[in-house]
């Protein structure tokens, strides 16, 4: 891995199936374990990134696969492209306290961008990709965004359109002045005032630093480490985003601890993949990545992540449990389908990991003989599964997000993948708790991180106070005072319990948590965690608040139904047809039925086993409006607009007909009808004495 | 926002005939430099027999096509090829074996200076001739790649692949030889209505992007009014009209011929 200074971008393999060499790569990580940084109180993102440019200008800091070849930015590399775009976006007139709008894919040049509008004491806000115009206005206006930068075409046209429905509002005003796009394609023969290209804006900057000596250098200097770094919207599971003001600071302190606490620096390989407007994303590809001083490598598109992540070999990884799961789908349909003696293997060295995998990891005492075979099953099994799930150089893998399956977490832990969880909300950097190596559990999320102190309120609500705590949120003193308080804490919203080694238990939203008509404590989440956690069960949605019994509405995931239906010679015409088949229903009423047994062992919850379901007639969607754009269910609304459905489930009924308005991605409508039935769940007495 | 140019290709009075079925009589018509040209007409017209004149595959038994000023009375498939004109199939014609990858490269024969031994004898460092050929053909499909799109797909085998993305592939092979014509053989043939909106857009993206003037059969009215600067009309082998996708609609013999004449 040849790095060196000199042209802005290196080729450091030939071929798309080259990689650099592991071995290296991990050699020159351990020999400096931490990066020489400013780690006084006064570091900002843009002098981080100029410690690292000055004390190790050749190492690699940014990859991107392009052309189908790995491409390399030096550290160097990168402080001159952030200094040629800052400089570029200073001279259209972007200043301090202004805001820069993100809109794209994780590209190089977008991270640069964040970095430039830093340098500018000004706010890098990312947004959403996926968003549609007329959500996305909401946030331009908001911040009262005038800069925006954009991936490609696409994003070009939505911000044009964002701009139409700013000036139809507004009476033919919009304060979005200056677009910059980084990919060329389909825009030469836009002439739309104040759109100009990636390259063009760097070589404006070139003559604008020329002309402008130490005005770039002035500006690094006079950023304040508690000004506030970045603006970053929350999902708005319950009414409109609130847009969350972070200080270098704050996203600083929360990115030493996770470096501190995983021993992360240069040498490890991180891939960049889900949305930078997710506060994760902004920890570790953003904040971490500069604290660090570690590799952060850029898929070559969205759909090419599993191809890209082998090639790289990520040493730290971090993804929903959603992404977890839809890999161990993936392996799992492709084992299905495999030869019976690697079925065979396969099924008997995973009986040996689940028993003895996760001890090993967690440096618990195991048998020589046992030791000897899972040394064999990872030489015939483990390695290869890892090796195809690109997870060969993984030292850390986390999840968060939502609750994550046991079988799920077993299973990467037992094949030899430290998957740990974390907590933490936009609110708080994602930074809260984190699981340390050695004290891993799957029910907990782990100790209070270094700078964070954890209190949960005589409500049960956690209430978190220390380095990772917001500023507040943009324009609403009002909402900022609500999750504030006089002592400082921040207002999680979850309800949790803390055990007596410290490990913070995540039990629901505390606004979720109901009772049920008999006075029992009802958690939907909680239960619709445990049905999501069968493959064949996408998502559901229980009721339960103020009534006598829990219902349910379940989305079958379609590609697992799928080809369990094909297997069994079941035809079926779309996913409609899928959903209504009398066999998918027996095969979801058997998921209820082991989840209801398992709520009858639990304590306190054997009152609220599901009665009653229907697999609904489509997935929910958030172009829908019923999950959010980080795919949470709004249970709120969709109770209101399947409210025939819930009357169903309540009122006796076998069946129900419904017809659907469904939004496609190109913003056309259509519907969808059905007629669904109301299926009862088999349910348990309680067995308190089992629990 | 397209500019038409100069007339690139210009078709005289050609007549093909296979035995006693005339299959096209008296055909005229010009393509212009950077335009999107159709032709149309119901089925057996002669859309794809006049494709193949063009093309050189089939020699017409009259008239004449000019190319760049250039007059022939019938070219064969690699003169034609050589001057920069390149088509693709309506029933592909891709090695099903082979990645989308080298597919492509195959695209780059033309191109490729070394010899055939000096190919087939590389050596593994990357230093002579053939080696760096190959890295820099490499690129070229790359971007290739990378403009259609297909970088998931790049060594997938060709015959894996859903029928919309075979033909995606099919055009990305047209698209190596780096051609100034692109000849499109029913590019939209069998798709769905997304496949054919992404058919459309990689269209008109190529022929805004490379300048590339295309000339394609296509079935799909839509379509066809939708992406074509200006579209040559047949029926039963005789140009029934020709001019714009408005002045097409409107013409008496073109809506008697797709909708059957009055009694």
């Amino acid at each position: 891995m040849d790095v060196k200074a000199g042209p802005t971008v290196h080729r450091i393999v030939t071929s798309d199936t080259d990689r650099p060499s592991p071995s290296s790569a991990m050699a020159a990580g351990r020999a400096m374990a931490s990066a020489p940084m400013p780690t006084s109180g006064d570091a900002t993102f843009p002098r981080l990134l100029r410690g690292h440019a000055a004390t190790r200008p050749t190492a690699p800091a940014v990859r991107e696969k392009d052309l189908g070849i790995w491409q390399t930015w030096t550290w160097s590399d990168v402080a001159r492209e952030v200094r040629e775009i800052a400089c570029g976006l200073a001279s259209l007139g972007f200043g301090a306290g202004d805001h820069l709008a993100l809109v794209g894919a994780n590209r190089p040049h977008l991270y640069f961008a964040v970095l430039a509008a830093q340098s500018l004491r000004g706010v890098p806000v990312p947004l959403y990709q996926d968003a549609v115009a007329a959500e996305m206005v909401f946030m331009l206006d908001d911040a009262a965004v005038e800069f925006v930068i954009v991936e490609d075409q696409e994003q070009v046209d939505k911000l044009l359109e964002c701009r139409e429905l700013q000036r139809q509002r507004q009476g033919g005003s919009t304060a979005l002045r200056h677009l910059v796009y980084d990919d060329p394609r389909g825009l030469r023969h836009y002439d739309t005032p104040g759109l100009i290209g990636y390259d063009a804006l760097r070589a404006l900057g070139r003559d604008w630093d020329a002309a402008h000596p130490g005005a770039f250098e002035a500006g690094v200097e006079a950023g304040r480490t508690d000004d506030v770094g970045v603006i970053l919207y929350t999902s708005g599971t319950t009414g409109r985003p609130k847009g969350v003001c972070q200080t270098h600071a704050s996203f600083i302190a929360s990115a030493q601890g996770g470096v501190a606490t995983d021993r992360l620096g240069p040498g490890d390989d991180i891939m960049s993949y889900l949305p930078m407007a997710w506060v994760g994303d902004h920890l570790f590809s953003v904040a971490q990545w500069l604290v660090g001083g570690f590799t952060l490598n850029c898929p070559e598109s969205a759909a090419t992540v599993m191809n890209d992540m082998r090639e790289i070999g990520p040493s730290y990884y971090f993804g929903p449990p959603r992404t977890f799961e839809g890999l161990l789908t993936a392996v799992s349909i492709r084992m299905e389908d495999a030869a019976a003696p690697k079925r065979w293997l396969y099924a008997k060295a995973m009986a040996l990991a689940r028993r003895v995998g996760a001890d090993l990891l967690n440096g618990a005492p195991v048998g020589a003989l046992d030791r000897l075979k899972y040394r064999l099953g990872d030489l015939l099994v483990y390695g290869p599964l890892r090796n195809v799930l690109g997870m060969s150089r993984i030292r850390v893998a986390y999840t968060a997000g939502a609750a994550i399956g046991p079988d799920l977490f077993r299973f990467y832990r037992s094949i030899g993948v430290n998957l740990k969880q974390f907590y933490g909300q936009t609110e708080t950097c994602a930074y809260v708790c984190l699981q340390r190596d050695g004290h891993v559990r799957l029910q907990t999320v782990g100790t209070a991180a270094p700078g964070i102190e954890l209190k949960i309120a005589d409500d049960g609500e956690v209430l978190v106070r220390g380095v990772s705590v917001l500023q507040g949120y943009h324009n609403r003193p009002d909402a900022t005072a609500e999750v504030l308080d006089a002592e400082g804490y921040f207002h999680t919203g979850d309800a949790g319990v803390l055990d007596a080694e410290g490990h913070l238990r995540i039990i629901d939203r505390a606004k979720d948590v109901g009772r049920m008509a008999g006075g029992a404590m009802f958690a939907p989440n909680y239960i619709e965690n445990k049905l999501k956690f069968f493959a064949q069960i996408k998502e559901a949605v229980c009721f339960g608040d103020a009534r006598s019994e829990v219902c349910a509405f379940v989305n079958i995931d379609f590609e697992a139904v799928g080809n369990w239906a094909e297997r069994r010679g079941l035809a079926y015409g779309g996913y409609v047809d899928l959903a209504g088949k009398p066999e998918v229903l027996a095969l979801v009423a058997e998921c209820i039925g082991q989840v209801n047994a398992d709520l009858a062992t639990e304590p306190g919850m054997a009152d609220t086993q599901i009665a009653r379901f229907i697999v609904l007639h489509k997935e929910l969607d958030p172009d829908d409006d019923e999950l959010t754009r980080t795919r949470k269910v709004r249970r709120g609304f969709i109770a209101q607009k399947y409210a025939v459905l819930v009357e169903a489930l309540y009122g006796g009924r076998a069946e129900q007909f419904i017809e659907t308005q469904v939004k496609f991605e190109d913003g056309r409508t259509g519907t969808v009808s059905a007629t669904l039935r109301v299926v009862e769940a088999r349910r348990f007495p309680a067995l308190e004495a089992a629990a | 926002m397209r500019r038409p140019g100069e007339v690139i290709l210009d078709v005289r009075n050609i007549s093909l005939g296979f035995g006693g079925v005339k299959a096209l009589t008296d055909i005229s018509f010009d393509v212009r430099e950077h335009e999107v040209r159709a032709i149309i007409g119901p089925n057996g017209a002669g859309k794809s027999s006049m494709l193949n004149c063009i093309n050189g595959v089939y020699a017409p038994q009259q008239g004449s096509i000019t190319f760049r000023g250039k007059t022939f009375k019938h070219m064969n498939s690699r003169q034609v090829a050589e001057m920069g004109v390149a088509r693709t199939f309506q029933n592909l014609a891709l090695f099903k074996g082979m990645s989308v990858l080298d597919n492509l490269m195959t695209g780059r024969n033309l191109k490729m200076r070394s010899g055939l031994l000096a190919q087939a004898f590389r050596n593994p460092f990357g230093w002579g001739g053939a080696e760096r050929e190959e890295i820099a053909q490499r690129e070229v499909v790359e971007r290739i790649i990378d403009f259609l799109e297909i970088q998931p797909q790049r060594k997938t085998p060709v015959g894996q692949l859903p029928y919309g993305l075979q033909k995606r592939v099919d055009l990305g092979r047209a698209l190596a030889m780096e051609p100034q014509v692109l000849l499109l053989d029913e590019p939209m043939a069998g798709m769905n209505v997304e496949e054919k909106q992404d058919m459309s857009r990689f269209i008109l993206d190529v022929n805004d992007e490379f300048g590339t003037t295309i000339v394609l059969i296509e079935h799909d009215m839509g379509v066809v009014m939708d992406i074509s600067d200006r579209i040559v009309v047949l029926d039963y082998g005789r140009k029934i009209g020709d001019g714009t996708p408005d002045e097409v609609r409107n013409n008496e013999d073109v809506i008697r011929a797709y909708l059957g004449a009055e009694h």
